[in-house]
């Protein structure tokens, strides 16, 4: 079976998210992707299967979430309901079993791709209650007494924003990848695959502009890769110059349409109060 | 194959497991490295590192083992300057060693079988620095036409790429012994977290309700509270003098204290804890609190945290009367003495480096007097003193 991962025409992979990722499609272990917010953890998994052509199953884990409830939840509920009212459903257990997301992908007729998405998000306990299941890829029904086992191992993604720490018994199990924040030359990449046909000087003045309000010293939050894809994006619609970027005159040391990239409004009053300063020693 | 490395990873502290190593050397038994050093490095990072702090750890380690494995490339060693070599090895050979390389049939018979020798290189990649590198065993080696080995892989190398990519440390400042920033910190400060149900009955409780309709006989349903953290902590903040270098990360770690526990307490003081603590650093002479009012308003459940840098004159512990600011009655190690005996759970957090305590009288008082409880404002430090207020 061939299904390399090379990245595809809207998502720029780097070298070493490749090698993570082929590594783990091809070995059948989950892929645990920590990263700053907005680097592309979660797209990551939609465009694995759109790359080798599978169904995604998402799971999206709250911080209520529980281990169980990807397995299957029993409504005892409604079969409570069902008997007080005399339903005839209610002698098989198995109508009131409701399969969760990773039964979903076990029983799946291809080879999904299973996305958990901020896994660290739920209780502490959440990793370690699914190490079997992700492991061994089957589990077994209490209720019904039944085992599901999967029918094709699931390439399962996992990402983390890195809240809580994860177990090691956790960690052991699967092959992780940092998704670093991207160099200029990718960042170049993935606005092109982005916005295709897009004038280059404008992308080079808006990110020269971009890294410098990330270099800026004590920001709060700094702007992602997310972010600056859609002030681009503003730039286009409103059809701001490059020129407009350029203004190294201190006077418009705030760029245009900052609302975009700087999302807090002590790092606003940062940036023009570093403004203020600037043209302050400028007179 | 790779057990060297593994030992030397784990030498390094990274935590790193049989486990890991059998699924990197199942990888490798896959095809997925295949005759490439990058991928190799990508490979192996991915099973043998697990968590962004230790990458700068590993991609040192994996620099220092793997140093000059860097197999030559297909075609570009075929292109090595001749001039070049010609010109190392004048500068470096005896006149001795000269004649012996006219004794093999001189120059271009050398860099004849030197080329040889590339071209079989290609095949058995890790080979490739044993015969350059170790010297000794072949020509090339014993005439020492560099004194590193001639480093063919590397210096090919930086046609296409100045530095490696595991030398350029591009996960330097995820290390966790460095200074932080608040989402750091607050991601520390969350091992902290204890949940508890208190509160008003709001959520279903299904377990419950199950429990108590089976056995009255219809529906009966039963409430719990919500869970929230319920850990609470009284931070204690010492300010001014030396502790202005420190301004900085300070109000780092309040504001993610502020933003990360929902019963947080901070009072400021001065070098040491006296008989007064102030709430608020500008009004201190008029609005301070009585430290017995503390330790009496807030139960003993209450988890401290004091963060000082202990650097003073060891009278200001010692002596009634020693505190730089005022007269205290009482020595400051009688109160900390006093806290401690409320407050079972309590830590000292110390913005200077771990390895300069000990040659501070002060610091070293005051870690005794909390018993050891001491911990370096870093990462790692945070982390090791939430286990402690854990436990």
């Amino acid at each position: 079976m061939d299904q390399r991962f090379r990245g595809t025409d809207s998502y720029v992979a780097t070298e070493d998210l490749m090698v993570a990722v082929n590594a783990s499609i091809a070995l059948q272990r989950p892929l645990l992707v920590k990263g700053e917010p907005g680097t592309g953890k979660t797209i990551l998994a939609l465009e694995i299967a759109r790359a080798i052509g599978v169904p995604l199953i998402q799971w999206h884990i709250k911080s209520t979430t529980k281990a169980q409830q990807g397995l299957y939840e029993y409504d005892a509920v409604a079969r409570l309901r069902d008997s007080q009212l005399g339903d005839a459903r209610v002698h098989d257990i198995g109508n009131y079993i409701i399969p969760g997301k990773l039964w979903e992908a076990f029983a799946a007729d291809m080879r999904p791709v299973l996305l958990i998405d901020e896994i660290d998000k739920a209780d502490i306990e959440f990793p370690n209650d699914l190490l079997l299941e992700l492991d061994r890829m089957e589990f077994h029904v209490y209720e019904t007494k039944a085992t599901v086992v999967a029918r094709h191992r699931p390439i399962v993604v996992i990402t983390s924003n890195n809240e809580k720490e994860l177990p090691d018994a956790f960690l052991r199990r699967c092959f992780f990848h940092y998704i670093r924040f991207p160099d200029r030359e990718t960042m170049e990449r993935i606005i092109e695959v982005h916005f295709p046909g897009i004038q280059k000087r404008l992308v080079r003045e808006a990110l020269g502009a971009f890294y410098q309000i990330r270099d800026v010293p004590g920001l709060k939050k700094k702007p992602s890769t997310s972010e600056l894809l859609d002030w681009i994006k503003l730039l286009l619609v409103e059809d701001i110059p490059p020129d407009a970027l350029r203004s190294k005159d201190q006077r418009q040391f705030i760029p245009p349409l900052y609302g975009a990239l700087l999302k807090n409004e002590q790092d606003v009053h940062l940036f023009e109060r570093l403004a203020f300063i600037a043209r302050r020693e400028d007179q | 194959m790779f057990i060297n490395f593994f030992f030397e990873l784990r030498k390094a502290k990274l935590p790193v497991s049989l486990r890991e190593y059998l699924t990197l050397l199942e990888a490798m038994d896959a095809g997925l490295a295949d005759y490439s050093v990058d991928d190799f490095y990508y490979l192996s990072r991915s099973c043998l590192v697990k968590d962004e702090s230790n990458l700068d750890r590993f991609d040192r380690v994996f620099g220092s083992v793997f140093k000059g494995l860097e197999p030559p490339k297909e075609g570009e060693t075929l292109e090595i300057p001749e001039e070049w070599l010609r010109k190392v090895a004048e500068r470096t050979l005896t006149e001795e060693e000269k004649a012996m390389i006219q004794a093999l049939g001189g120059w271009d018979r050398l860099m004849e079988t030197l080329r040889q020798r590339l071209a079989e290189q290609k095949g058995r990649h890790q080979g490739g620095s044993k015969w350059i590198g170790t010297g000794g065993t072949s020509p090339f080696g014993a005439w020492g036409y560099n004194p590193e080995g001639v480093r063919i892989g590397q210096d090919r190398n930086r046609n296409n790429r100045a530095v490696k990519v595991w030398d350029r440390r591009e996960f330097r400042n995820l290390d966790s012994s460095v200074e932080l920033g608040t989402r750091n910190i607050k991601v520390a400060l969350r091992r902290l977290r204890r949940f508890a149900r208190e509160g008003a009955a709001t959520q279903l409780d299904l377990g419950g309700t199950i429990d108590a309709t089976a056995r009255r006989g219809y529906l009966d349903l039963k409430m719990t509270p919500e869970r929230h953290n319920a850990v609470k902590v009284l931070l204690f903040l010492d300010v001014g003098g030396s502790m202005d270098p420190f301004v900085q990360v300070c109000e780092e770690l309040f504001s993610a204290a502020r933003s990360e526990f929902k019963h947080l307490e901070h009072f400021y003081f001065h070098n040491m804890l006296y008989e007064r603590v102030w709430r608020d650093n500008r009004r201190r002479r008029t609005e301070a609190t009585a430290t017995w009012d503390v330790l009496h308003t807030y139960p003993h459940d209450y988890k401290v945290v004091f963060v000082g840098d202990a650097s003073m004159s060891p009278y200001e512990i010692l002596y009634p009367g020693g505190s730089v600011e005022h007269w205290n009655d009482e020595a400051g190690h009688v109160w900390m003495e006093r806290l401690l005996a409320v407050y079972s759970h309590a830590v000292w957090l110390n913005p200077m480096q771990e390895g300069w305590w000990d040659t501070t009288v002060s610091t070293r008082m005051v870690r005794q007097l909390l018993g050891g409880r001491m911990y370096p404002l870093t990462l790692d430090g945070l982390d090791r003193a939430m286990r402690e207020l854990s436990r």
